[in-house]
């Protein structure tokens, strides 16, 4: 496919696509991933000591206390968020902070914060969910689709 | 040992993103809806409790559990009202994540401001 884009390009920028594949720096891969299992493992330890404290203090089964840890992990997230913490944990770790419940979280409140300028209905109100508007979307949809098929198979198949 | 686990099971699910992020150049927005539709798909085969088990907070923190307890909800809710529970349950057990998203997000526009 890249070629076929090539072959319609005049010969200098063909040359200069060649000069910039040349010149484009190389991602370090296994540097990065390190970096992303590191971050992403200390939230997920954070986690579970939150989860830990939610089992032991407040009666939640194992199952359950998946809840009040996200909505614990997301309040903290907007505190990093607002002193402007994240940004920099998000540079260094990449996926490692992104992949987390608190990537999510960030996403909502990063945007919430930079359109409050254009005011709270137009602005907050409705950028707020541009980021992760399609992790709802789809993550909803699919779970319809799925659910649909194991329940039609569930009820109507016997299994 | 849970804690252990959910460690590197945590840090698993994230280097899978972030390889995502660096062989396949995929935007970030791309790689999470891809790690929650892959999360309902492993909920639908009855994968990802054993996980939650297992690596504890290491599966339930990571965006995957998004879309493992969308299926949850739907499912139960299915159970007692047939295929129109699958619409009504959706949201019954992931709401913490989005919901809170939201109000701190809101809370958040108030007492922060954008930085430059």
């Amino acid at each position: 496919m890249a070629d076929e884009k090539k072959k319609n390009l005049p010969p200098e920028a063909q040359k200069y696509q060649d000069f910039q594949t040349k010149r484009e720096v190389k991602r370090p891969l296994l540097k990065n991933c390190i970096k992303a299992f590191l971050v992403g493992g200390i939230i997920c330890f954070i986690g579970q000591i939150i989860t830990t404290f939610y089992i032991y203090n407040f009666n939640f089964t194992e199952q359950t206390a998946g809840n009040p840890t996200t909505a614990t992990l997301i309040f903290i997230t907007m505190l990093l968020t607002g002193f402007g913490v994240y940004d920099r944990i998000g540079q260094f770790a990449g996926a490692g902070s992104a992949v987390p419940v608190t990537g999510f979280g960030n996403a909502v409140i990063a945007s919430a914060i930079e359109y409050r300028t254009e005011g709270f209905i137009l602005g907050v109100g409705s950028n707020m969910l541009k980021l992760a508007g399609p992790v709802i979307v789809y993550g909803v949809f699919s779970a319809f689709v799925i659910a649909l098929i194991k329940t039609i198979l569930v009820q109507w198949g016997g299994f | 040992m849970i804690f252990f686990w959910a460690f590197v099971v945590g840090g698993l699910i994230c280097v899978m993103g972030q390889i995502m992020f660096d062989v396949f150049k995929l935007s970030p927005a791309h790689t999470l809806t891809i790690l929650v539709v892959s999360g309902a798909i492993l909920d639908g085969f009855g994968l990802y409790e054993p996980l939650i088990d297992f690596a504890g907070a290491g599966a339930t923190v990571p965006i995957t559990s998004f879309g493992n307890s969308l299926v949850h909800g739907a499912m139960q809710e299915a159970e007692k009202h047939g295929i129109i529970g699958v619409v009504t349950g959706m949201f019954e057990v992931t709401s913490s994540g989005i919901s809170s998203a939201i109000i701190f997000g809101v809370i958040g526009a108030l007492i922060f401001k954008p930085k430059g």
